[in-house]
């Protein structure tokens, strides 16, 4: 009995330690960021806001937030518009290459970034078009669409094809079905893949540093920039700022989603 | 009838025309461009030859980036299968009120931004980072030890980046798995080891199997890590066609490059999906 008891606290411990590691470097960016000293270093000298000061006040980094906003609700927006009858499709038709087609749109997911990022550029090169906003909004878009398309799917095939029926039997046409019956409960998901889509979209890096150009950078494109010179307490003010932002929306976006349902 | 035919294609349409135009054509694109060769002024040139993939063999500078991004997957996968486990074991036997909130966090990194997870082992790993100023605090070394810039600082951030998607999938197999066999394993009298040594862990191995996929092919086209955690000698494959295609504008052998990588990982994929069906890989994502 001791041996089992033994055991079982060891395993605990481990789990605690592999958090430990997976923690512990992102809790450090934000203890460093209030660290008024030059060099993002240790020891702490002391607690200061200065470094949101100075972050506040960086017109390139306020404009590369405000990209990376817009390029992510665009993102978000068009995936879900294009995920969502594609996931109706697979889960409500029979037809033949269904599996092919589904594994074929879940590609991205498998393909390398880098190689979807030389892909692109190149494909866009050759139609003499210069590097665009819409280059970005197009990659990011083919990016995230396999993740809303698993988080639609996945709710589609849970929704019971009864209240569809019941619809059509009532009289309802097959849009004013979607519309009244399906959408309403499918609305988790795709506020879901939503998110997971702007988030993918707000964070991505690989790809987005061959697409991006001078002036549609994103933050993280920024920040890749900053870090040629070195970790200033800049960095960690502003990767607290994107840590606390990226975290807020999923937990926010929960809330509002069960509000939402109750009422 | 027949409208109710064409409907799934319709529905279909918008998705299969992004992939197909975004995905699809470029990715041929590559593949023609990599026979293609390029002038000393910089100009390609169409072509059907097979000079770029014969550059890439000439020597053994290229074939050792290759290798060793090879070998940093199969090291990443070990480890993160190591450090993978134990924790998704702990999920599914855990009865701690907890047990929720942790699997919880443990999904929180995938939220939080690439670069920043990243670069935050700067801090960590850096000679005034946490690592060095607890060790020399401690009185253990004097000096601080130069850490940063290795293969280790590669792995630390790779491991920090795919150890959620190992658990998840390990997880979720060991969810699926009917707990009334653990009971009569038990019941038939096995102790806790054997029982979890024929039942769970042999039932937990579809999971397995698919985190060491996911976790091999994402480590196989990293870039970041080794390009902020790694020195010179670090370099990996995505490395290398940033640096051919961006860099250097040398497009025809950056495209090899990238065939060459993707074949690959296309020979892994569907080797996979022979013996063990693609479809387990995206059961994580489901849950």
């Amino acid at each position: 009995m001791k041996l089992k008891v033994s055991g079982w606290s060891l395993i605990r411990l481990y789990t605690i330690l592999v958090y430990v590691f997976m923690f512990l470097p992102i809790a450090v960016v934000v203890v460093l960021s209030f660290n008024p000293q030059q060099f993002a270093s240790f020891p702490m000298q002391g607690f200061s806001l200065k470094w949101y000061a100075q972050l506040a006040q960086n017109e390139s980094i306020l404009r590369a937030f405000k990209n990376s906003i817009v390029l992510g609700t665009l993102t978000a927006l068009i995936a879900s518009a294009i995920a969502v009858p594609a996931a109706m499709a697979f889960v409500r038709y029979r037809f033949k290459g269904k599996n092919t087609l589904n594994t074929l749109l879940l590609a991205p997911i498998m393909i390398p970034e880098v190689v979807l990022g030389v892909a692109l550029l190149l494909f866009i090169r050759w139609l003499q078009q210069p590097k665009s906003f819409a280059l970005l909004l197009a990659g990011h878009v083919v990016l995230t669409l396999p993740y809303v398309l698993l988080i639609v799917q996945a709710r589609m095939v849970s929704i019971k094809r009864v209240y569809e029926e019941a619809a059509l039997s009532l009289g309802a046409n097959p849009l004013q079905t979607f519309k009244e019956v399906t959408l309403p409960l499918l609305m988790p998901a795709v506020l879901a893949g939503m998110l997971f889509s702007f988030t993918i979209s707000f964070d991505d890096i690989t790809a987005t540093l061959f697409w991006a150009t001078a002036e549609h950078q994103t933050v993280p494109v920024r920040i890749f920039g900053m870090l040629r010179h070195s970790v200033s307490p800049e960095i960690n003010a502003l990767g607290t700022v994107m840590i606390v932002f990226t975290i807020m929306i999923p937990l926010l976006a929960g809330y509002f989603i069960r509000r939402f349902s109750k009422s | 009838m027949k409208e109710n035919k064409l409907r799934p294609w319709l529905l279909l349409s918008p998705s299969l025309t992004a992939v197909f135009l975004l995905l699809v054509v470029p990715v041929l694109f590559v593949v023609v461009y990599s026979f293609w060769l390029r002038a000393p002024t910089g100009a390609v040139i169409p072509a059907f030859q097979f000079g770029n993939y014969a550059r890439f063999f000439e020597d053994l500078f290229y074939p050792t980036i290759l290798f060793r991004t090879l070998r940093v997957a199969v090291i990443c996968v070990f480890l993160c299968l190591v450090m993978g486990y134990v924790p998704a074991y702990f999920f599914y036997r855990s009865k701690s009120r907890y047990r929720r909130a942790l699997i919880l966090l443990i999904m929180i990194p995938f939220w939080i931004s690439f670069i920043i997870r990243t670069m935050s082992w700067i801090n960590i790993l850096g000679t005034t980072g946490f690592l060095n100023h607890t060790l020399m605090r401690l009185g253990v070394i004097s000096e601080p030890l130069s850490l940063l810039y290795n293969e280790a600082a590669v792995l630390m951030g790779l491991i920090q980046y795919l150890l959620p998607f190992m658990i998840l999938n390990i997880f979720v197999s060991l969810e699926a798995i009917d707990k009334n066999l653990l009971e009569a394993a038990r019941s038939m009298g096995c102790n806790e080891w054997q029982a979890f040594k024929e039942v769970t862990l042999p039932l937990s191995l579809p999971g397995v199997s698919a985190g060491c996929l996911l976790v091999f092919v994402l480590t196989a086209g990293t870039y970041l890590p080794p390009m902020i955690l790694g020195g010179p000698g670090n370099e990996m494959i995505a490395n290398l066609i940033f640096k051919r295609v961006i860099g250097t504008l040398d497009w025809p052998f950056g495209s090899a490059i990238s065939v060459i990588l993707l074949l690959l990982l296309g020979c892994i994929v569907w080797t996979y999906n022979r013996y063990l069906g693609i479809n387990t890989l995206f059961k994580a994502f489901k849950g």
